[in-house]
Formats: structure tokens, C-alpha cells, sequence
């Protein structure tokens, strides 16, 4: 990879950084607070279904997770295993790809 | 002071073994007098390096008992463990022979890195000013005094992990002269540093800080390094 | 290079944010995946929120709240490192005493104590 590609995982990794700091902040207060009301689908869900804000909440947290773990596993596998190369980065971008699939689902099936 | 020091020492090239010596104790000692004193004494075959013998070269570093300092400014007292000493070339670098590793890499990483300084300014112009209370001046000689030991080299993990990584020394020293106003070569210098051989391979271990004899902060010039790049991307500077 | 020389503080918390950021990872599939059960209905999720009742589930959960407090809070003291001119001590109290308190409080929060 270019230095310059290298320089925007650098600043993509730590914007996200930045982002998920907030956002893991209110995930974690609800999850608190959401523990504390008594966990069941129909609490969760009365929280969630038809609210345009949980879900736009949801979709960039997932976004912004998708991509930091993505970075993160990449330098992961390029400084402890032999793999290098434009296969690792693809690899990655699969393992990124695959969080945002699956989180967006997740946050849509959960609005819907 | 009338007791021995069991002293293992390495000898040989990467296959090499180590090998024991007994050298009398003494009541102000460093490890470069262990070690001249098993050369000169005990086995003249022996090859380590040294100049100065006060601190102010670097020739001697080497690992004693696991971690990469300066021989002379080792007192024995200081790191003898049980009455026992294990002396090991600087790791991260091509053994040579015994206690003397090639400092080759080192140094053309620091080429590599953009280490040398390019004059904007010819002779026939005025000095240049430079206020010595501007950040970009108390940035550039906080890192200006490394004298190219290798210390910091040796007990960096990225080095070992990644063997393009420029390493903490050339990093610390692009950060001197990016933060040098008289110098014209940022924008090579700044490209040459980032990227995964660069400052972005820096996890901020900090073993670097923790080792270097001159108490430099290459972490910190690396990060540094990480808002210069980024800022010259973002203006499509690099 | 020994273990001696690995040996500090600063190195102790790259292992914890590159461990917990790893295992973090290798969860979210599965976080993901329970969560979207509710595509189906309310009482798939309602079967799986159950199951998560019991305790070594509950344990793993407050292990993973650790694992997530403390990779922020490294996080966060990273940011400190890279961005701002702090003295390193300052920055690793940041990072300890935030985890410590976020930890605390969460395992009280969540009951587990």
C-alpha cells in the first residue's frame, strides 16, 4: 500500500476512534439502563421499532465499528503473520464488509 | 570486594553460543570494565565495540541481562542478578561476530527517512532567525540530541515485527528537521516517513522512551510525525 | 528481544488494547447475529435473551463489558498520545482511572456483583 493509502487508514482508524468513543459511551448507558428495566425483546424492541434516531444512531455506530475493526485486524494479521500483500488488504475489507452487512441488518431488523 | 562475577557472554555469529567467564568483583565496576576485562584478560578473542568509555558515543550499547543500554554507564551493582551478568550483541540488527553487530540497516534508514538536513537558504543570504521559545525550535531540539546508538532500535517490537520499519531513531531525527524552519525538504521527507515501513507502523509501545540513554522521546516525535503526515494529506501536500 | 525489556507499563497497555480489540472482533459477528433475530419476531430474541440469563453467559458478558471499558479507555489515552503534548503518566492515569471507574460501575450497574 501507498504511503499516502496508508496515511488515510491511519486517519480513518482514529476518526472512527473518535466517533465510537462517543458512541460506545451511550451504547453502554443504555445497555445499563436497559439491563436495569429488565431485558426482553418486547422492552428492547418498544425502544427501537419506528425510531428514525436509534436507528440512524445504529447504522453510523456500525458503520464506524465496521471500519475500525477492519483496520485494526489488518495491521493484526500484517505485523504477526507472515501475510502481506493486497490479499491481506482485501481480506480485511471482506472482514469490514461483513460487520456492516451484518450490523446493518441488525439495527434495520430491529427499527423495522 | 572479594567475590566473582559469573558473566555469560555471547560469542560466535547467529549460530554462536554463550559462553562463561569468572571476572573478579570489584567495588566501582561497570560492564565495559567486565568486558575489557575478559578481552584483555581472559580471552583476547573477544570482539565488542567501544570509544569513549564516558557516555557520549554510544559505540558500547549492547543487552545486558535482557535489556539494551550502554555498557559504561552500566554500573555491575546496578544489574547484577545473583551474582550473575548475560551480555548480548543489540538485537533488531545483523550479528557481525561476538558483541558486534552491523549498524549498516540502521543508518540507511536513516537516509532512508529524509535524516539529513536540506538548506533552503545558499551562503551569500542572512542568517536565518530563529527564536529559540517557537514550538517548531523547542520540538526540534527536543529530539536533536541522539548520538545514533541504537538502543532505541534494538528494543523497539515494530522493528522486529516488521523489518522495512524505519525504526524510532530515523523517525525522531525526520521530526527534528521537519519542525527545522530553515529546511525545504518537507515534502519528500514527509512522504518518505508515512506509510507502514513510517510512522504509521508506531503502537505507541514507548519501549523506545523507556531504553534511550539520552532520555529522547521518539514516541512522541513519531506521533509527531503521524499529525504532520496526515495534515499534508488533507492538503494534498504529500 | 526479552520479556525483561517489554517489561512497562505503556507496553502492558498495547497488549490489553491489541487483546481486546481482537476479541471484540471476533464477538460482534455473534452480537450482531443474536440481535438479528428480532427479524423474525420478538420471540426468537425474547428465546435467545433467556438463554443469556444464565450465569457463566452472565459472566461472559461482564467480561466482555471489561474487555469493551478498557479498550476505549486505552483508546482514549492513545488519542491523548497522538494528538495531544501530555506527559505520559498523565495520560495512562486517563486511561486507568477511567477503566477502573467504567468497569466498576458497570459491573455494579449490570448486577453482577
Amino acid at each position: 500500500m501507498t504511503a499516502r493509502a496508508e496515511t488515510w487508514l491511519w486517519i480513518i482508524q482514529r476518526a472512527t476512534a473518535a466517533v465510537l468513543a462517543l458512541a460506545v459511551l451511550i451504547h453502554i448507558v443504555t445497555i445499563v439502563y436497559a439491563v436495569r428495566a429488565g431485558l426482553s425483546a418486547p422492552a428492547v424492541l418498544a425502544r427501537t421499532q419506528g425510531n428514525l434516531w436509534w436507528l440512524g444512531f445504529y447504522l453510523v455506530f456500525v458503520l464506524a465499528t465496521a471500519l475500525h475493526a477492519g483496520v485494526g485486524l489488518r495491521t493484526i494479521l500484517r505485523e504477526l503473520t507472515p501475510w502481506r500483500g493486497s490479499s491481506v488488504d482485501g481480506a480485511s475489507a471482506c472482514a469490514s464488509l461483513f460487520l456492516l452487512v451484518a450490523g446493518w441488518r441488525a439495527a434495520i431488523g430491529l427499527f423495522a | 570486594m572479594s567475590g566473582t562475577i559469573e558473566v555469560a557472554v555471547w560469542r560466535g555469529g547467529a549460530d554462536g553460543s554463550l559462553r562463561l567467564y569468572e571476572v573478579p568483583e570489584q567495588e566501582s565496576q561497570t560492564v565495559l570494565d567486565v568486558v575489557t576485562y575478559i578481552q584483555r584478560r581472559l580471552d583476547p578473542t573477544l570482539s565488542y565495540r567501544f570509544a569513549c568509555r564516558v557516555g557520549m558515543c554510544g559505540s558500547c550499547a549492547m543487552t545486558v541481562n535482557g535489556l539494551a543500554r550502554w555498557t559504561c554507564r552500566t554500573h555491575v551493582r546496578n544489574v547484577v542478578r545473583r551474582g550473575k551478568l548475560e551480555l548480548r550483541p543489540l538485537a533488531n540488527l545483523p550479528l557481525i561476530k561476538d558483541l558486534v553487530t552491523d549498524m549498516t540497516a540502521f543508518f540507511e534508514k536513516w537516509t532512508r527517512a529524509k535524516g539529513a538536513f536540506v538548506p533552503a537558504a545558499d551562503r551569500l543570504q542572512d542568517f536565518a532567525r530563529v527564536p529559540p521559545d517557537s514550538r517548531a525550535r523547542q520540538a526540534a531540539s527536543a529530539g536533536i540530541e541522539c548520538i545514533g546508538c541504537g538502543v532505541c532500535y534494538a528494543s523497539c517490537d515494530v522493528v522486529s515485527w516488521n523489518p522495512g520499519y524505519l525504526g524510532p531513531a530515523a523517525l525522531n531525527r525526520a521530526w527534528t528537521l521537519v519542525n527545522d524552519v530553515r529546511d525545504a525538504g518537507n515534502r519528500e521527507r514527509l512522504t518518505a516517513v508515512a506509510g507502514d515501513a513510517g510512522c504509521h507502523a508506531c503502537h505507541s509501545h514507548r519501549s523506545c522512551v523507556e531504553r534511550c540513554p539520552k532520555a529522547l522521546d521518539p514516541t512522541g516525535s513519531i506521533a509527531g510525525l503521524k499529525r504532520a503526515t496526515a495534515r499534508a494529506l488533507l492538503r494534498r501536500e504529500l | 528481544m526479552s520479556w525483561r525489556a517489554r517489561n512497562h507499563p505503556s507496553y502492558w497497555a498495547f497488549v490489553l488494547h491489541r487483546v481486546s480489540g481482537l476479541l471484540l472482533a471476533v464477538f460482534l459477528p455473534f452480537h450482531f447475529w443474536a440481535l438479528s433475530t428480532a427479524i423474525t419476531g420478538a420471540a426468537r430474541l425474547d428465546a435467545f435473551l433467556d438463554w443469556t440469563r444464565q450465569p457463566l453467559v452472565t459472566l461472559a458478558e461482564t467480561g466482555l463489558v471489561i474487555l469493551l471499558a478498557a479498550h476505549l479507555t486505552g483508546g482514549l489515552r492513545l488519542l491523548a498520545l497522538e494528538f495531544l503534548a501530555w506527559p505520559n503518566w498523565q495520560k495512562s492515569a486517563v486511561g486507568l482511572s477511567a477503566g477502573i471507574s467504567l468497569a466498576v460501575g458497570l459491573l455494579f450497574l449490570l448486577n453482577a456483583l
